[in-house]
């Protein structure tokens, strides 16, 4: 079982991330056995679905979004689910940042924001800031001390809405 | 000048011991040179031709006696004892080994420096005019929000990885020193007709392989907003700018390809969500900010200063400096003083390690030591009393910084070229060197007038050659160094792109052709034209003739050039 962060913690995890083989369709996909994370496809698919496995087997989902997905399109839906992951296929390709600032600061998500793909210890502080609480990252011991790289920022960011210059001012 | 807190020297701090372990990872094998790479270029390190070279930030360009002191000793104790300034207001040097390059990191963060995204995909130095401040002309002094730009836009997570390199200038006005139109992102200081302040924003300018001038995307922003904005038009960017062509990922082609008026309405609708929002800047932040800022002790003196006077008609070679490289002050009794770079047989924009010691001592003895690096590549002292220029010329002639060019011919932009960049197909620096040669004679450059050249040797156009008046930008055909010629750009307000007028000349036949180019202009100019006067009144024709003598010929040979690409 793989091993993610999690808040501050090392936990095993037992989700599944599902993706689409060439030859799946949104509509067609076996759904995995656990708890899981589908495409926005799926979920656009297979509300339905998704939600009567939950209610019938208690079986956990949520969804998450590559780059090019708009957060805007899980909006109103951010009830249904467990877990929001964001994937990074290249760690160059920033626009998850942009995607789970949305989803924390616009759309109001507060549950479980996980970071999936190509991210080390070195994007997870950045990552941490924009929103995420869980990182399914390489090497999850060694990216826990990277956490905490910087002690303080200037502009405010999904985990601190104020900028440094407001809580200056307030002390 | 902004003077750092505990807060600005802990991130600092803290950046430097990141990146030590990064680097200690990286040479250990633990990191990949994929991985490491953009991590380097965000703490200003390309691999170069000789190894690493290292871009320490000269935040918008000031830089204080001690602070130059300390790019001296790194210069000398790292380096080969010469650094390169950019015309982004960085220094660059050229032979330094990455395994030190955290200890040059500890050593500049004694002196609140860094080097901090002064390269890869992410906010880079902000860049304003070289006189902010002192000038007697600006609307107001763009270097406060310089300043507050800097720290938003310093480890800001959301846009760590861009598309590709972002480019912020501030523009004090009305002439526009920095720039804003050949920027990503441009903000020029106005005030409405309520006198309120506020910014002109112009985005989607930028050089490189395609040059686009930036156009107005919002023609009056309260000042409060700016960063609220500037987070709207980055989000926008981040998310939509193109990620499958680095060569076609920079903002200008995102607006180009929406139309900037599409472009305006979805950094509209991205903006109503963060208008207002805490990030808001408020009178306490701009008044602290802009305190920093306020004019030094200036004596009460009186406008014209006799012993000056006096220097000026005894001696023609200082009445030529100052005629060219002293600056007019908004404060009586005093004048800002270009120090040119450009001395004859050097590298545009090199200092060695002992003129910057100099220059730092001269920015204590005659100013408030404070140094400003300009666009031009060149530095300015902006407080000098008007009574010790004479002093300050002749100190300055003994170290060759008192080359008397600035604004003509002879005060070459050159990027580093082919001599030290890897990406360069021709090296800039020997062919600035042989023009510079060629217009040695002071009455001959001062009878040419304004004239600026710039030169770059790739077409990701570092040395700007597309805003030159002449442009010569370096390609390689079949292992040989030609140049092609590029007329009627210009900077500042004025800014346009110049066109290429033929062929690409071979590097020996450069400073002839461009002799021929300027005796053209010598030959028709009306009075007060300057070079892209005439340029503009006569079109290219007039030049490419000169240029190339026969037009048939030559406009086959660059229809043929033009069809290969």
């Amino acid at each position: 079982m793989a091993k993610i962060i999690k808040n501050r913690d090392i936990v095993e995890d037992r989700w599944t991330v599902l993706t689409l083989a060439a030859n799946d369709t949104p509509q067609t996909v076996r759904l995995p056995f656990g708890p899981v994370l589908v495409p926005l496809s799926v979920w656009q698919a297979r509300k339905e679905d998704l939600v009567r496995r939950e209610w019938d087997q208690g079986t956990a989902f949520g969804v998450w979004l590559g780059p090019s997905d708009d957060p805007a399109a899980i909006a109103a839906d951010l009830e249904d689910f467990s877990v929001v992951g964001v994937l990074f296929p290249k760690f160059t390709d920033g626009r998850g940042y942009s995607i789970a600032t949305l989803l924390r600061t616009r759309y109001g998500y507060r549950g479980e924001l996980r970071a999936l793909g190509d991210i080390g210890r070195d994007q997870i502080h950045y990552l941490h800031r924009v929103g995420f609480d869980a990182y399914a990252i390489k090497e999850p011991e060694l990216a826990l001390a990277s956490l905490d790289d910087f002690s303080e920022a200037y502009q405010a960011a999904a985990n601190q809405p104020l900028p440094l210059f407001r809580r200056r001012a307030s002390h | 000048m902004y003077r750092y807190n505990d807060i600005d020297r802990r991130i600092v701090r803290e950046r430097v011991a990141q990146f030590r372990d990064q680097t200690r990872r990286y040479l250990a094998g633990e990191l990949t040179e994929d991985e490491f790479r953009p991590l380097r270029l965000q703490n200003g390190i390309y691999i170069q031709r000789h190894g690493p070279m290292f871009r320490i930030a000269i935040p918008y360009g000031h830089v204080s006696s001690k602070q130059l002191r300390m790019l001296a000793r790194i210069t000398r104790t790292y380096d080969r004892g010469v650094g390169h300034f950019s015309t982004r207001h960085n220094l660059q040097l050229n032979w330094v080994r990455l395994d030190q390059i955290p200890d040059i990191l500890a050593e500049l963060a004694k002196v609140d420096m860094h080097a901090i995204q002064t390269s890869g995909n992410c906010v880079r130095n902000t860049t304003i005019d070289p006189l902010a401040g002192v000038s007697a002309q600006e609307v107001a002094d763009p270097r406060p929000w310089a300043e507050i730009v800097r720290q938003w836009s310093t480890l800001n997570p959301e846009f760590a990885y861009l598309p590709r390199k972002f480019k912020i200038a501030f523009s004090g006005g009305p002439d526009d020193g920095a720039n804003v139109r050949m920027h990503d992102l441009g903000f020029q200081l106005v005030r409405d007709a309520g006198g309120e302040l506020g910014f002109r924003v112009w985005v989607g300018g930028g050089l490189g392989r395609t040059p686009i001038l930036g156009e107005v995307v919002r023609p009056f922003l309260p000042w409060r907003h700016l960063l609220t904005y500037a987070e709207a038009i980055l989000r926008v960017y981040n998310l939509h700018g193109r990620r499958d062509n680095a060569f076609k990922a920079r903002i200008k082609i995102l607006v180009k390809a929406l139309g900037i008026a599409e472009f305006a309405r979805q950094v509209d609708a991205e903006w109503e969500f963060l208008k207002d929002s805490p990030s808001t800047l408020s009178e306490a932040e701009a008044g602290r900010i802009a305190a920093q800022f306020e004019s030094p002790d200036y004596e009460t003196l009186p406008r014209l200063d006799a012993s000056f006077e006096f220097a000026k008609r005894r001696d023609r070679e200082f009445a030529a400096w100052v005629a060219h490289n002293v600056h007019a002050h908004r404060v009586p009794g005093y004048a800002a003083a270009t120090l040119s770079l450009k001395a004859p047989g050097r590298a545009p924009g090199d200092a060695t390690a002992a003129q910057m010691e100099l220059v730092a001592d001269l920015a204590e003895r005659f100013g408030f030591a404070e140094v400003r690096v300009a666009q031009t590549q060149n530095l300015v002292l902006p407080d000098v009393r008007l009574r010790d220029l004479f002093m300050l010329w002749q100190l300055l002639r003994d170290a060759e910084l008192a080359t008397p060019t600035v604004g003509r011919i002879a005060d070459i932009t050159a990027c580093p070229g082919g001599d030290f960049c890897a990406l360069a197909n021709a090296r800039s620096i020997p062919l600035a060197q042989a023009i510079q040669a060629r217009f040695a004679d002071l009455a001959v450059q001062d009878d040419i007038g304004e004239l600026k050249l710039n030169i770059s040797g790739c077409m990701n156009a570092c040395g700007h050659h597309h805003v030159g008046h002449i442009g010569l930008l370096g390609v390689d055909k079949q292992g040989e160094e030609f140049y092609q010629i590029t007329l009627g750009g210009a900077w500042g307000l004025e800014a346009s792109l110049g066109s290429v007028i033929g062929p690409a000349v071979a590097r020996d036949e450069v400073p002839a052709t461009i002799a021929r180019l300027v005796d053209n202009y010598r030959m028709c100019r009306r009075p007060h034209e300057r070079f892209i006067d005439t340029f503009k009144r006569l079109g290219a024709d007039s030049f490419r003739t000169a240029a190339y003598g026969a037009a048939d010929n030559a406009s086959n040979d660059y229809e043929r050039e033009t069809a290969n690409g």
